[in-house]
């Protein structure tokens, strides 16, 4: 029987490191970020379709900033809180993915 | 006599016809994509001559788009039944000669009347996917036509075993068939299986992926956990699917078959192959070696979630299912995947009458955010459902490391197990030594000059009084400590004893397992 030499790493599981080998799944995992309260990002998959507003504009609560098609419905994407647009990271005819970072709001 | 004679020979040329399914070109076409046709495959899963076609003689009854000037032999399915190793099984082949295997309401109907067969002859239904999806031109009937194969496939599932080949396309709606039955078998480069194909990807996202990439046979295998085994060829599958048959029961209320018992085979050392220091890893497959009859365990979902083995093997002739940590892939722990795959398996055994043997070493669930995130409370607690639910012969091993909630979550005595060994190198506690001491000790450690000097005294102090399987053999909650080289004779002996179990729950609808 042939016998691969198998290489294993040091992994800490409550304060005790074992040795072992790690997943492609765990090596591929994504790190986790704080979520921005200002940034805008879409929730599906889709295409910008309009956009209503510019970078420097200044926006109230639920103002809509742009239309999202997504999944055959055109979705209205509006400002979370009022404040200045300072990042618009689209164009119209965009296609985006999930979580794309559409646009950024700073709070005034 | 001669009319009846001519009769004969009608018959004989349209069963021949029919048995060419898409023709000369289109079979041609399948074999150059080193695909076998839907005729051939059923023929080579099955006993010589024990095949019985159904339905070769149905037709579609699609009106628009040209259809009704269209014909398709047997509507594009092949269905019938036959028997593996004597045992009867009902089989369907979706023909990708005939209208790319497309899904027409008669196709469907010919699936549903052979799954109803199985149901009400109680033996195993296997299914041969190999379809372009939905036939467009007939509309919601083709759509009925699926919702009727998965309310059967639902109804069937824990009374019969079902199981799917996805020997070419299998996309959209259609995925959904398999992924209700108990076990997917795929073939590399054959295989592909996705909600949304390349195309739509393509059209929403501007991403380019092959359908490989996307939905192959390696990504089920490995990646989604869609899939339970994976073959390099189809000849490769069909052995896998016979040995699976040859391990399971034909229904629910059935046993598995007993065959005569045999002694491992294996020249591996019980002893030997576990390390005494418990952050050493191993391949727990070999203590499965050592204990199972003639070292065999058909292993299931070997690629996805490594972190836990899961899979069938024989004790002294009859089948048990393992389930087992594996200390070489991310320590053993359990965490969002291998907690999924670990419960289902679990429940699959407690359908089919399967004793279930489980190999105890975790350091307990694996931490991050990620896995906070993705949900492994209700995943994990998948696991402690299934353990406590299950009815069958229940029985632990406790290798090494058995801490805290993962000690509850691998069949303790506490989810009901019937018997639970540990092994002299068991530690059963809170948590590992480390964590435990800093927690106690906290105080001390602190006030200490030294503190990494206390900590370590402290440490060792826990690992004396805790590391061991004998605290928790002092109050009962495990059977006996045992030497490793006796764990066969007890399991065999366990097993006989359990022969006659019965075990009861309150009467409900069902449960509700946090799926």
């Amino acid at each position: 029987m042939e016998t691969k030499k198998i290489e294993y790493v040091d992994f800490v599981v409550t304060a005790r490191k074992y040795k072992t080998t790690l997943t492609k799944k765990y090596l591929d995992r994504k790190p986790w970020q704080p979520v921005q309260p200002g940034d805008v990002n879409s929730h599906l998959p889709g295409t910008i379709v309009e956009i209503m507003v510019k970078e420097g504009d200044h926006v109230e609560k639920g103002q809509l900033l742009c239309i999202h098609e997504a999944m055959k419905m055109l979705n209205r994407i509006v400002a979370p809180f009022a404040g200045i647009v300072t990042q618009v990271n689209v164009k119209i005819g965009d296609k985006i993915a999930k979580n794309h970072l559409m646009m950024k709001i700073e709070a005034r | 006599m001669t009319d009846l004679s001519k009769n004969i020979q009608e018959l004989r040329k349209k069963k021949e016809v029919l048995k060419k399914g898409g023709g000369d070109a289109a079979i041609e076409k399948q074999i150059a994509m080193g695909k076998l046709t839907a005729r051939d495959r059923i023929l080579s899963l099955v006993d010589k001559d024990s095949f019985q076609e159904f339905d070769m003689f149905v037709k579609h009854d699609g009106r628009d788009f040209g259809l009704d000037k269209k014909d398709f032999p047997g509507d594009g399915v092949i269905t019938g039944t036959g028997t593996i190793y004597g045992a009867p099984v009902c089989i369907y082949a979706q023909d990708f000669t005939v209208a790319g295997g497309s899904l027409g309401l008669q196709h469907a109907r010919k699936i549903t009347k052979i799954m109803d067969h199985a149901l009400k002859m109680k033996c195993p239904v296997i299914g041969i996917n190999d379809s372009g999806g939905a036939r467009i031109q007939e509309g919601v009937g083709a759509l009925a036509g699926y919702g009727e194969i998965f309310y059967r496939n639902t109804i069937a599932s824990g009374v019969i075993p079902q199981i799917s080949l996805i020997l070419g396309p299998c996309a959209g709606g259609a995925v959904y068939s398999p992924a209700l039955t108990d076990f997917v078998f795929v073939v590399e480069n054959i295989s592909k299986m996705f909600i949304t194909g390349p195309n739509v990807i393509k059209t929403v996202l501007g991403e380019d992926v092959s359908m490989e990439e996307l939905g192959g046979a390696r990504v089920h295998a490995e990646i989604t956990g869609n899939a339970h085994f994976y073959a390099k060829s189809e000849q490769e599958c069909f052995g896998q699917i016979k040995e699976l048959i040859s391990l399971i029961p034909a229904n629910n209320s059935a046993k598995p078959i007993i065959v005569e018992k045999k002694n491992p085979a294996t020249n591996l050392n019980i002893e030997d192959v576990v390390p005494s220091d418990p952050k050493q890893p191993y391949d727990v497959r070999d203590v499965i070696k050592c204990i199972a009859d003639d070292s065999k365990f058909l292993e299931v979902q070997e690629l996805w979630a490594a972190n836990i083995v899961i899979g069938f093997g024989r004790i002294g002739g009859e089948t048990v299912g393992f389930v087992a940590n594996q200390a070489m892939v991310l320590a053993g722990v359990l965490d969002c995947d291998s907690a999924d795959k670990a419960a289902r398996f679990i429940r699959f055994c407690d359908s089919f009458n399967i004793p279930i043997i489980t190999l105890e070493d975790m350091p307990g669930y694996l931490p991050g955010i990620d896995q906070e995130h993705a949900g492994v409370i209700r995943h994990g607690a998948k696991v402690l459902y299934a353990y406590s639910e299950a009815t069958v012969p229940k029985i632990t091993i406790i290798l090494r490391k058995a801490y805290g909630g993962g000690y509850i979550a691998m069949n303790s005595r506490h989810l009901g197990a019937d018997f639970v060994f540990a092994w002299p190198s068991a530690e059963i506690a809170v948590m590992g030594p480390e964590g435990a001491a800093n927690i106690i000790f906290r105080k001390e450690i602190e006030e200490a000059e030294d503190k990494n000097a206390m900590r370590e005294e402290k440490v060792k102090e826990y690992i004396e009084k805790f590391a061991n399987p004998y605290v928790a053999a002092s109050k009962g909650f495990i059977d006996s400590v045992i030497e490793p080289k006796e764990t066969r004779a007890l399991l065999l002996h366990a097993l006989k004893l359990s022969i006659l179990k019965e075990e009861y729950r309150p009467k409900k609808k069902h449960g509700l397992p946090p799926f």
